[in-house]
């Protein structure tokens, strides 16, 4: 299928979880699909890249779960800090162990799972729904209950996968990105290349298969899908587009001439306008000993 | 050898920080910043040989690289979901920044001013919550201010001695907060009430100078002892083997 079909069988107003980490390994063709649509009010459930700033620069996200947005590189994500400073979104901000076992949970078909942490942070003052649960054995300790973090979708990309929905990461992490998909009720999975099933374990152990089908609904071949993230050992983050992103962030109208340059057409038309500007504008730079 | 050049006032702090992982044991360095990742390294090749390095992303580099190189040995696989899940076995020695951190250690990296609408949003809590509970944590401040060093944090991201013992005892069991470093001096809270006290003054700095640059009354010792220089041998390690580009100068001034 399309990005632009896999999001078309989402709704406004849902729980999306989008896999991947900060800048790496977001499925950036799916996002880009998200901002051609008409979706609005979403809630985002991520552990938070340029995918969160786009979305939130795009006035998507009604509710962000996260533990942070970052670019990475770039510390701070100025879509991000920007929506924040003026009010546009609500927050729901959790610590990393939080969220990981909130996701947990969920997938577990399980209410809440018990976490030593949150406990004394501001965690549990902004987030008065949290509720702390008794050991019922002798220790008697008293521990945060974190919800379960139930998604209607899940997004992900990885390096290859199957027609069927079996993904298989080849770089060093696997992030979250087979949580996020049990946790949700549909998955979409991105990635680099369909290939045969027998060609995931031709050249990689089979532990690097790590999104199984029973939790994938659909599967989109998109190249370059995590641009401009990094997807490893595929390609690295774009960190010359990246900064171009942050920079052009901070500034309204640089911000509209991105978005008409870069985000106005489909997923073909934003791979042509990076690869126009990989040539005309890193490559001559790097000549000049900058850039890339 | 040669006569080296004189300590910087980096290269003090990058032993400061080196110093909070003696005798940690077979446990995960975990250094925020390019200061406490030198001082990690360092412990490693001197007297903390058993301490496990990250490659900064996946891997568990088994020799020690220069800043910006690649390991040469991989001795183990800790992707983030593993490295959060180590945080909860407490074989863990983390070092974090601060954006902002309070007598009794309470420390914020979410958010400047209102949580609900703040005036500068930060990179969010983090790991801190859950690290702060479970596994020794110290932090690195590379410019003291009373900017940094406040009377209350905005958002309480690390949790200080106070917060851990009002949150009870499953917060406190684990809890240890072991050093504040800064480019002024080391900190740490062994006092009875749990406030933070200065521990060491780095060369050339005096107390009247912390004090200003501190937002709320620290706990000073009649005497305090300097912060101890590098040795010949770890200098050369740092300036040859672990920073030949000599990033540490960027993270502190001189």
């Amino acid at each position: 299928m399309t990005a632009d079909e896999a999001v078309g069988r989402l709704a406004s107003g849902m729980t999306i979880g989008i896999g991947g980490w900060g800048s790496r390994r977001k499925p950036m063709a799916l996002v880009r699909a998200l901002l051609r649509s008409d979706l609005t009010g979403l809630t985002v459930v991520s552990y938070g890249g340029p995918d969160v700033g786009l979305l939130a620069a795009a006035g998507k996200i009604r509710r962000l779960v996260t533990a942070f947005v970052t670019l990475d590189s770039i510390p701070l994500e100025p879509h991000f800090r920007a929506a924040r400073q003026r009010g546009a979104l609500e927050l729901t901000e959790l610590d990393e162990a939080m969220f990981l076992w909130g996701l947990t949970a969920a997938a577990q078909r399980l209410p809440f799972m018990p976490v030593r942490a949150g406990l004394g942070s501001d965690v549990m003052r902004v987030n008065p729904h949290i509720r702390t649960v008794v050991s019922p054995y002798a220790d008697g300790e008293e521990l945060a209950a974190v919800p379960a973090l139930r998604l209607d979708a899940a997004l992900v990309h990885l390096n290859r996968a199957d027609a069927r929905g079996n993904g298989q990461y080849l770089g060093p992490d696997p992030y979250f990105d087979d949580l996020f998909c049990e946790a949700a009720d549909a998955a979409y999975l991105s990635c680099e290349r369909i290939v045969d099933s027998a060609a995931l374990t031709r050249a990689a152990p089979p532990q690097s298969l790590l999104v199984k089908r029973p939790f994938v609904s659909g599967v989109i071949e998109a190249p370059n899908g995590a641009h401009f993230t990094s997807c490893v050992p595929d390609y690295g983050r774009d960190e010359a587009f990246q900064k171009a992103y942050a920079q052009a962030a901070g500034d309204p109208e640089a911000w509209a001439g991105f978005t008409e340059r870069f985000l106005s057409g489909d997923e073909r038309d934003y791979q042509a306008a990076v690869t126009a500007f990989r040539t005309r504008e890193v490559r001559p730079a790097a000549a000049h000993g900058e850039g890339a | 050898m040669s006569a080296a050049r004189a300590a910087t006032r980096a290269e003090v702090c990058v032993v400061a920080c080196a110093e909070a992982w003696r005798g940690a044991g077979e446990v995960l360095a975990a250094p925020m910043g390019t200061v406490p990742t030198i001082g990690a390294r360092l412990a490693r090749l001197t007297f903390s040989p058993d301490l496990l390095l990250t490659d900064g992303e996946a891997l568990l580099a088994g020799d020690v690289p220069a800043l910006g190189g690649r390991a040469s040995v991989t001795e183990g696989w800790l992707p983030y979901r593993q490295h959060l899940t180590l945080v909860a076995t407490g074989r863990r020695h983390v070092m974090m920044g601060a954006s902002q951190i309070d007598r009794y250690g309470n420390q914020n990296i979410s958010c400047i001013g209102d949580w609900g609408r703040p005036a500068r949003q930060l990179l969010g809590v983090r790991g801190a919550p859950v690290n702060t509970l479970n596994n020794p944590t110290s932090y690195w401040v590379p410019r003291h201010s009373p900017r940094t060093f406040v009377a209350r944090v905005d958002m309480v991201c690390g949790v200080g001695y106070d917060r851990a013992a009002q949150a009870g005892g499953a917060a406190s069991r684990y809890h240890h907060l072991h050093r504040v470093i800064s480019d002024l001096g080391v900190f740490d809270f062994r006092t009875p009430d749990r406030t933070m006290r200065l521990r060491s003054l780095h060369p050339g700095v005096e107390v009247g100078q912390v004090r200003e640059a501190t937002g709320f009354p620290l706990r000073v010792p009649p005497e305090v002892p300097r912060t101890r220089e590098p040795t010949p041998d770890e200098l050369r390690l740092i300036r040859e083997t672990i920073d030949p580009g000599g990033l540490r100068d960027r993270e502190v001034r001189t």
